[in-house]
């Protein structure tokens, strides 16, 4: 049904966004939580950075991520050089690519739901006896959660979307970084690709539909576990 | 009043915010349930935050029995969560996320030390405030009157050491409040548990409390025991008035048919009132206003009113507003723990030579002493004949009058 090109191509898509949306959650909660919680000076510098990859073009992050982490930038080459790990041209340099790209809706998305988390019931919480910590894993966590999911689909959505960052930074190495977005691209450039390129537009739209329809149902589901249904 | 074993509350703060300079300075027993009574703004949830520790205060200490929960002095500010308070807020704060019984729970998980011996076990909390239908329901399928009853509960459970009541029942319609009201009494006469009732609603401060400490502009003006700090000016809210009056506790002692009228005995003397629809032994609460005492020098013969209550002069006082400027008020010791006041003119009180340490019989009349007199025993708001009203139990005043 499925060539061995599109299998391959598809399992990679959904292999990277994965990874770019475990990864850049925890760091996505935290920079919200700086965002919406805390006052502390270069917090507008911190804000600007987290929103960077959505005003500028793709290619231009992709660029950066190629300066910093390919082999010769400080920490792609720290990393090259100590651990043996190389980014560029591969699917955890694609992650990487997918996850900034990803990464201010993430944290938008969570920031929105954390405002929207009543302080009165932090507080309630803080007079019955939780620490802080205590408070945020029992009471602040599960409340923001219709968010974090909201923010995880958006952001595995962008990430398996993403084309600009990706081919400048790991370029398009079939079976490493030709991710589905790129596999569309490399056919459409090839004569007698039509064909094959769009049974990958039709696959990206069932995973699009899909996602949509997924997030749709998990949001209901939380919805209902926060009592807010 | 003055045992040193009784722990007591003492506040002695400062704090700018919002434009207004909140002082607090009092020292009261902790025991029985304290009003904390102001007008709407007067900044009485601004002091449940200080001492909730949820406000952090500019200057000075707050005390709860023997643990100092501030003392700028010294450097301490005890984080909110070891204060081992209970506060219920006005908008009940359940999580909603947890059923009502994780909720009743979550303060009982982190009492600790405390939680080992519990005052107040589970099962007690959820009988008394009626929840067993509702465990395991979510707070946003439960009515108003509901999510105030787990929030006390919760609370409750915490184990605390002094329960902080802010307004519970300003966010509730009438029948919610009346159907809230006697859970609540029934908490402070089970547990043996210290309170503090914020509230600007007349009606539940003078049907709950024992003792009171009046707000203003966000200065606390006046502390101690209800009875005396009713008289207060800030307290005319209070009096439903300007007018001065005394607060008299009593308990009823017989009814007399024939001429429908009841006896009640004060502590050192006995009133007859109209009939009342009371049991006898019932505590209730009488307020005598001060322009239905008359005074007389001599025990009075050949009159109608049936009330003559002696005692001696204390106090000659004058009003400057307007009303009641008009006469004066005289404050007749009649028992060891009543005071009564008498509205008396200038030249009434100049033709008796009225002054203090003189004796006196001061003289009501039953009639004046009709049900509206008795609002403080039932709460005027309590809805006559609505769930309040018979399902509240003793229709009583706090037994912990030292009578």
């Amino acid at each position: 049904m499925l060539s061995a090109l599109e299998v391959e191509a598809l399992r990679l898509s959904l292999q990277v966004a994965l990874v770019a949306v475990t990864c850049s959650l925890p760091l996505a909660v935290g920079v919200a939580w700086l965002l919406a919680r805390c006052e502390f000076p270069g917090k507008t510098l911190l804000d600007a950075l987290v929103h960077l990859p959505l005003v500028l073009p793709p290619v231009v992050i992709g660029y950066f991520l190629l300066l910093t982490f390919g082999t010769q930038g400080p920490i792609g080459g720290w990393l090259h050089e100590t651990l043996g790990v190389r980014l560029i041209f591969t699917r955890w340099g694609a992650a990487l690519a997918a996850a900034v790209m990803s990464f201010p809706l993430v944290v938008r998305a969570i920031r929105l739901a954390l405002e929207a988390v009543d302080s009165g019931l932090e507080s309630a919480a803080r007079t019955l006896g939780a620490s802080r910590l205590d408070v945020f894993l029992t009471v602040t966590l599960p409340l923001m959660l219709p968010g974090i999911v909201a923010g995880c689909i958006v952001a595995f959505a962008a990430a398996l979307g993403d084309f600009g960052a990706t081919i400048t930074f790991v370029g398009n190495v079939q079976g490493e970084t030709q991710t589905l977005s790129l596999a569309i691209y490399s056919l459409t450039q090839t004569p007698d690709g039509d064909a094959a390129a769009l049974r990958l537009v039709l696959i990206s739209l069932v995973l699009a539909v899909g996602a949509l329809y997924a997030s749709e149902l998990a949001a209901r589901r939380v919805r209902r576990y926060v009592g807010r249904a | 009043m003055k045992a040193a074993d009784v722990p007591r509350l003492r506040v002695d703060t400062r704090r700018r915010l919002g434009g207004l300079e909140h002082r607090a300075d009092f020292d009261l027993p902790l025991a029985g349930l304290t009003a904390l009574f102001g007008t709407s703004g007067a900044g009485k949830s601004t002091l449940v935050n200080l001492i909730a520790g949820l406000l952090r205060p500019e200057a000075g200490r707050i005390v709860v029995g023997d643990t100092v929960f501030f003392d700028a002095a010294r450097g301490i500010d005890l984080p909110v969560h070891r204060r081992a308070l209970g506060i219920v807020f006005q908008d009940a704060r359940l999580f909603p996320h947890l059923t009502v019984r994780a909720n009743l729970r979550y303060g009982l998980e982190r009492a600790g030390e405390r939680a080992r011996a519990p005052r107040v076990p589970f099962d007690a909390v959820v009988a008394l405030l009626g929840l067993e239908a509702l465990l395991e329901r979510r707070p946003h399928t439960l009515s108003g009157g509901e999510r105030q009853r787990v929030a006390l509960g919760r609370a409750l459970l915490a184990q605390p050491r002094l329960l902080l009541m802010d307004e519970p029942l300003a966010s509730l319609d009438a029948p919610r409040k009346a159907e809230v009201l006697p859970y609540i009494e029934r908490l402070r006469d089970e547990f043996d548990l210290p309170i503090l009732y914020v509230s600007h609603a007349v009606d539940e401060v003078l049907r709950l409390a024992s003792a009171l400490v009046l707000v203003e502009r966000g200065t606390v003006v006046g502390a101690g025991a209800l009875t005396e700090v009713l008289e207060h000016p800030a307290a005319a809210a209070l009096r439903g008035g300007t007018d001065a009056g005394a607060l008299v506790y009593g308990v009823v002692r017989d009814h007399d048919p024939r001429y429908a009228l009841s006896t009640l005995a004060c502590g050192g003397f006995v009133l007859r009132v109209p009939r009342l629809a009371l049991a006898a032994g019932t505590r209730v609460r009488l307020r005598i206003p001060a322009r239905e005492v008359a005074l007389a020098l001599s025990p009075p013969v050949d009159l109608s009113i049936s009330n003559r209550i002696e005692g001696r002069i204390e106090q000659l006082v004058q009003r400057p507003e307007p009303p009641a400027a008009a006469h004066l008020e005289v404050r007749v010791r009649v028992g060891p723990d009543t005071v009564l006041t008498a509205a008396v003119t200038h030249e009434s009180a100049a033709r008796l030579a009225l002054a203090p340490g003189l004796r006196c019989w001061c003289l009501v009349k039953s009639v004046a002493l009709h049900a509206d007199a008795l609002v403080l025993a039932h709460g005027r708001a309590a809805e006559a004949g609505g769930p309040a009203g018979r399902d509240g139990g003793p229709i009583a005043t706090p037994t912990d009058h030292a009578g």
